[in-house]
């Protein structure tokens, strides 16, 4: 599902970061640990072709990431791949139900009819369909988030600091909802993160070295 | 979810923005609207009304309060024509017609004018029922005056002295109502129609004058039971059509060498009165493009504004999968909607300017004009509110289009 061999990238002014190479297969997970600036929200970005002007190659599902035009990466990334941050992620004029409509609306693919049900069901989010998203609490804005992302039915699932925000409950609540959603549409997941609570979750680790 | 709900709800969540810019713009269109309305209808009237009237003889004085009192029936009289001499002009070779008016009464500011039936010919009057005036003190109404008299066929009523409501009453003769017009679309609808004689009567004038009546004189050409030549009576004006173009050389400079008399062009004095009228019409429509164009900016604050604390949400939608032309395209049909708001609420508020004025002021009632129309300008109003909104949106897109959304995300 997800290739990354030689890449580096380098930000003006700044010594170019290396990256280990690795490979994802279907519905693996992967933690990706580092200290802050040692290029982990860099690399979900470059993964998720968010930043270009990178060396070396990255796949996804198949598809080379590297030399794609920015509206390309659009599509890839509609289709192929969800995203999670840390917060503040929900547009805030929208209600729950919105916010999961618009992911099949920005990416311009059809949901299905009862995909959205179905999704706010499995994440207990259906009680909530209808309430703003300023309305609703850290944890359950979180579950939009996955809701959102796994929507789809991406091939990866890019988490950036989804748990840190949140208490020890929640934290392991929201790490056990993504995982199922992710398990069961077979989607790879990277999250990246400095979360100690999560190391023992997912076993499959990903170092990144801070270059400084 | 598409792109209307997506717009809605962003409006919605600055509901006061929203409707501060909309109602800045409204204000601004409203006005242009009220202004079209009443220039263009105003204008239509005013030819419509003085159509086939070529010349107005008056005595002498202000010739627009003559062309505005003898025509369009809203200023008073400059004063009265001695019979004799308005014969003389209606004799003139090139005079085709020659139609008299007496004024001096009114019923409830519903002007009584004493005439003779090519008066009403020449707006192609028709009676709804009845039968014109014919007999001293019979009365023809015209649509309007009908319908908010109540009067019908058969009724009777007192004058009030005087061209406005709430004169003396000439409580010892009464008015007959014979016949009632219908609906012309002019002044005419505002107006009681009566003889020359009948108004006479009422001023008590009747007396004074010498009739035909098997006697030898010879009658009056203006007014038939009248001998000719009877310069002890007055009319207050003459309406008259030429003969010839050659008339609208001739007449005007031979009426006004009579020391009485005058002489006043209803083509001319109208577009004096535009010119005169333009120049406050002008003047109010700078005000407007002066508010729609604070308008505009606010416009285009407000979306800039917004648009700096939703750098984030674009940049997450992008995440999502949207295409930078998607999100360009949001951001112009903000702005659009925004203008488009606005400008629908302006005309309906012109609209509705136009319809309560109608209803609080009687002279604006009585000159027919009305707020159920739909002007061309008005599209052109609408059409030009969509480009308001897209140049108003322009640099806010420019922006979202070269949003680099990694740092975004990554700076929050």
């Amino acid at each position: 599902m997800v290739a990354v061999k030689n890449l580096s990238f380098s930000y003006p002014h700044a010594k170019p970061i290396l990256f280990p190479d690795f490979e994802l297969g279907n519905g693996e997970h992967v933690l990706l640990l580092g200290d802050s600036g040692s290029g982990k929200t860099t690399l979900l970005h470059i993964l998720g072709g968010l930043l270009r002007g990178y060396t070396g190659s990255v796949m996804i599902d198949g598809t080379e990431l590297s030399g794609r035009s920015e509206q390309e990466l659009d599509h890839l990334r509609g289709q192929k791949i969800g995203f999670v941050f840390q917060r503040n992620h929900l547009i805030s004029s929208l209600t729950v139900k919105q916010n999961l409509q618009l992911a099949p609306y920005l990416a311009g693919v059809s949901a299905g009819p009862d995909r959205i049900d179905e999704v706010l069901a499995h994440l207990s989010l259906t009680n909530q369909q209808n309430r703003s998203v300023l309305e609703i609490s850290q944890g359950q804005a979180q579950r939009v988030a996955i809701a959102r992302a796994v929507l789809n039915r991406p091939s990866v699932i890019l988490a950036d600091e989804p748990t840190s925000a949140l208490d020890d409950k929640n934290c392991e609540r929201v790490i056990n909802l993504l995982l199922q959603a992710a398990s069961e549409t077979k989607t790879a997941l990277v999250v990246a993160t400095h979360d100690q609570r999560l190391k023992s979750i997912i076993p499959k680790h990903i170092f990144l070295n801070s270059t400084t | 979810m598409n792109l209307g709900i997506l717009v809605w709800s962003y409006l919605k969540a600055k509901p006061l923005n929203t409707a501060l810019n909309s109602l800045l713009l409204a204000l601004g269109i409203s006005v242009i609207v009220v202004l079209i309305l009443f220039s263009r209808q105003v204008e239509e009237k005013i030819q419509s009304n003085a159509k086939g009237i070529d010349l107005v003889v008056g005595a002498k004085g202000s010739p627009l309060q003559l062309i505005l009192c003898t025509i369009f029936h809203i200023d008073f009289p400059t004063g009265n024509i001695n019979l004799a001499e308005a014969e003389k002009i209606a004799r003139h070779r090139l005079v085709k017609k020659a139609i008299p008016m007496a004024l001096g009464d009114s019923y409830q500011a519903y002007r009584i004018i004493g005439t003779n039936r090519d008066y009403p010919a020449l707006y192609n009057a028709e009676l709804n029922e009845g039968k014109w005036f014919e007999k001293e003190l019979d009365v023809t109404l015209g649509a309007q005056v009908a319908a908010l008299t109540g009067f019908s066929v058969g009724d009777t009523f007192a004058s009030a002295h005087g061209l406005s409501a709430g004169g003396h009453e000439h409580e010892e003769h009464d008015f007959v109502v014979v016949g009632i017009m219908k609906p012309t679309g002019s002044v005419l609808d505002n107006l009681i129609l009566t003889s020359v004689e009948s108004v006479w009567k009422v001023h008590d004038l009747a007396i004074d004058y010498i009739s035909v009546g098997d006697t030898t004189q010879k009658a009056s050409t203006l007014v038939p039971t009248v001998a000719a030549g009877d310069s002890t009576i007055e009319l207050t004006s003459l309406l008259l059509q030429y003969r010839s173009p050659m008339g609208a050389i001739q007449l005007p400079r031979y009426v006004n060498q009579q020391s009485s008399l005058q002489a006043a062009s209803p083509a001319f004095e109208t577009a004096r009165l535009f010119t005169i009228l333009g120049v406050g019409v002008d003047a109010l429509m700078v005000l407007a493009y002066v508010l729609i164009f604070i308008s505009a900016i606010s416009i285009f604050i407000a979306l800039y504004n917004s648009l700096k604390e939703r750098r984030f949400d674009l940049a997450i939608m992008r995440t999502m999968g949207a295409t930078r032309l998607k999100l360009v395209f949001t951001i112009l049909a903000e702005g659009i909607s925004l203008t488009l708001v606005g400008t629908v609420a302006g005309i309906f508020l012109g609209h509705a300017v136009v319809w309560s004025m109608g209803l609080l002021i009687e002279e604006i009632h009585k000159t027919g004009i009305t707020s159920f129309v739909l002007y061309q300008e008005e599209w052109i109003i609408l059409a030009g509110s969509l480009l308001l909104g897209v140049l108003c949106a322009c640099i806010p897109a420019w922006q979202v289009y070269r949003t680099d959304i990694s740092k975004v995300l990554a700076g929050n």
